[in-house]
């Protein structure tokens, strides 16, 4: 179960600075419309964990956002496991860039809203506190997310979305604002869920080599409107290493390029 | 318990347990011996402006045949009662036009309009239509609570995180919990705080009711005793007025570090 089909999506948004100067007359009828994706296909294997990339402000979570269903494309469709996606749905959770803990429920009672439908307490109770341990904040159970570390808050993030077993995971620039040695552990961790519960992972950044690091697949969207420049599996063993995998760092250097950054060091 | 939990409770505690309550001691002591020292050498006389040591007598009296407690219950009564119907009219009405942002843009005019009357102004339409007794000075408190906690409600609903609701939406929350898990708890620091300004207006304003409107209340004591050319009883009444009117915030301030209420205090300090 997690099979994603991304068929020929676009998305264009009303471009609200021209409308406004109506008086000038300047603006042709289709300049009020902002494009943002155009024709993205996209197919995601059962249990791939597939990295996009792109520059900022490309679409990349308007695209991710669409394949949660919090929003309609204007043309084409999603279909995960063949049910079209026309709203958000418990099967698919969104793992939000700023914190979505509920800053008014302990880290437990976050955790719990996904199996909050179980109707046996103990199994519950069981449920909640496996996931607990699974992200290692045994003792923290009852602290409210101010009370946590940014790191710790995205792990009690991710135990709140693994608990409620969902077929895909999408997650939106999963460690931005962290410092460096967190982010590296949070990658670390992420990598070692998706090994653990081989759950369909949806993962946006901006960050190159996260996406080489982590992803089974890197998709790369171009400038706005985005469309799929690359697309291409990558089969190298795990924990990758540049140094030790040199088409790896080839194709480092080339996704740079492509980027628009030309010396990659 | 977490430590920066019990850091906020030290913060916001010492201001009834610590030095401010010496000041606070020392400041009303100056109070009282100004107040005795206008009334001996004013050259007013006591039945005009009666000093401190006269006002307490005749509010030791008020006590002793029990008139005093008879008025302050009326006056607790009447804001009970009309508090708890603007917050449960009141309430509700602002969560819904906080979630629906049409009904909002329909409403608000009206409420904004509403708001500035003073709920004196009211007085003669309230008397008309309950006579006299409780119901218009319910009515009167009831209309000084009622439009700021809608206001202040709508406010609050629509400026909570989207991201929340989002949140609601992926873990398919029904209706009933969107509210109960997430709206009320985002509001309610809010809340207590809009709950905390409404209820001193609205003891501003039993008062005034209670001078036209029914025959009881500490406002129909001060009016009463003014008819009776007894200073000292009017400014025992003000006394009164006074003390309950720092205890009703005094309880406020309390409900708003209840732990509930923690998350806010913290996001709102950095």
């Amino acid at each position: 179960m997690g099979h994603i089909l991304v068929d020929s999506i676009s998305k264009e948004y009303p471009n609200r600075r021209k409308q406004a100067r109506w008086g000038n007359g300047s603006g042709s009828p289709s300049s009020g419309i902002l494009p943002v994706l155009s024709n993205i296909n996209l197919e995601v294997g059962d249990g791939e964990m597939v990295c996009i990339l792109g520059p900022s402000g490309c679409g990349k979570s308007t695209l991710l956002r669409i394949i949660a269903g919090f929003e309609t494309p204007t043309t084409g469709s999603v279909l995960i496991d063949g049910q079209l996606v026309v709203r958000p749905s418990s099967d698919n959770i969104f793992v939000f860039q700023s914190n979505g803990l509920l800053p008014w429920m302990t880290v437990w009672e976050n955790v719990e809203l996904g199996v909050r439908k179980l109707p046996d307490l103990r199994s519950r109770e069981r449920k909640v506190a496996e996931q607990i341990e699974i992200v290692e904040l045994e003792g923290f159970e009852h602290h409210y997310p101010y009370q946590l570390s940014g790191g710790m808050q995205r792990r009690a993030e991710l135990a709140r979305a693994l608990a409620i077993n969902p077929n895909v995971m999408i997650m939106d620039e999963p460690f931005s604002g962290l410092d460096f040695l967190t982010h590296m552990k949070m990658r670390e961790e992420v990598v070692n869920m998706h090994i653990f519960t081989g759950k369909t992972t949806l993962v946006v950044t901006h960050d190159i080599d996260d996406a080489l690091i982590m992803g089974d697949r890197i998709v790369v969207l171009g400038v706005c409107p985005a469309q799929v420049r690359l697309n291409l599996r990558l089969d190298f063993p795990r924990p990758r290493d540049f140094q030790k995998l040199p088409e790896l760092n080839k194709l480092r250097q080339q996704i740079f390029l492509m980027q628009g950054v030309t010396y990659a060091v | 318990m977490p430590s920066d939990y019990r850091r906020i409770r030290y913060l916001t505690r010492r201001g009834f347990n610590g030095k401010p309550l010496v000041w606070a001691g020392i400041s009303f002591a100056g109070m009282l011996i100004t107040w005795d020292l206008l009334a001996r050498f004013s050259g007013w006389s006591a039945q005009v402006f009666p000093g401190p040591i006269p006002v307490f007598v005749s509010m030791g009296e008020l006590i002793a045949d029990g008139t005093l407690l008879r008025h302050t219950v009326a006056s607790l009564f009447r804001i009970t009662v009309g508090f708890y119907l603007a917050v449960l009219l009141g309430l509700p009405l602002g969560i819904f036009l906080g979630r629906h942002k049409t009904f909002n843009d329909l409403f608000n005019p009206i409420v904004q309009f509403l708001k500035p009357i003073s709920p004196i102004a009211w007085i003669p339409l309230a008397m008309l239509w309950f006579g006299i007794g409780d119901k218009p000075a319910i009515f009167l408190i009831f209309l000084s609570s009622f439009f700021p906690l809608v206001v202040s409600t709508a406010i609050s609903v629509s400026s909570i995180n989207p991201v929340f609701f989002q949140v609601a939406a992926n873990f398919n929350f029904s209706r009933l919990e969107i509210i109960s898990k997430i709206i009320i708890p985002a509001i309610t620091p809010a809340t207590i705080t809009a709950f905390r300004i409404s209820l001193a207006i609205a003891w501003l304003v039993v008062v005034a009711a209670e001078m036209i409107a029914v025959p009881s209340g500490l406002g129909y004591l001060i009016l009463d005793s003014r008819n009776a050319l007894r200073m000292d009883y009017v400014m025992a009444g003000m006394i009164v007025i006074g003390v309950i009117g720092l205890l009703l915030d005094f309880i406020m301030r309390r409900l708003g570090q209840l732990e509930s209420t923690c998350w806010y205090h913290f996001e709102h300090r950095q």
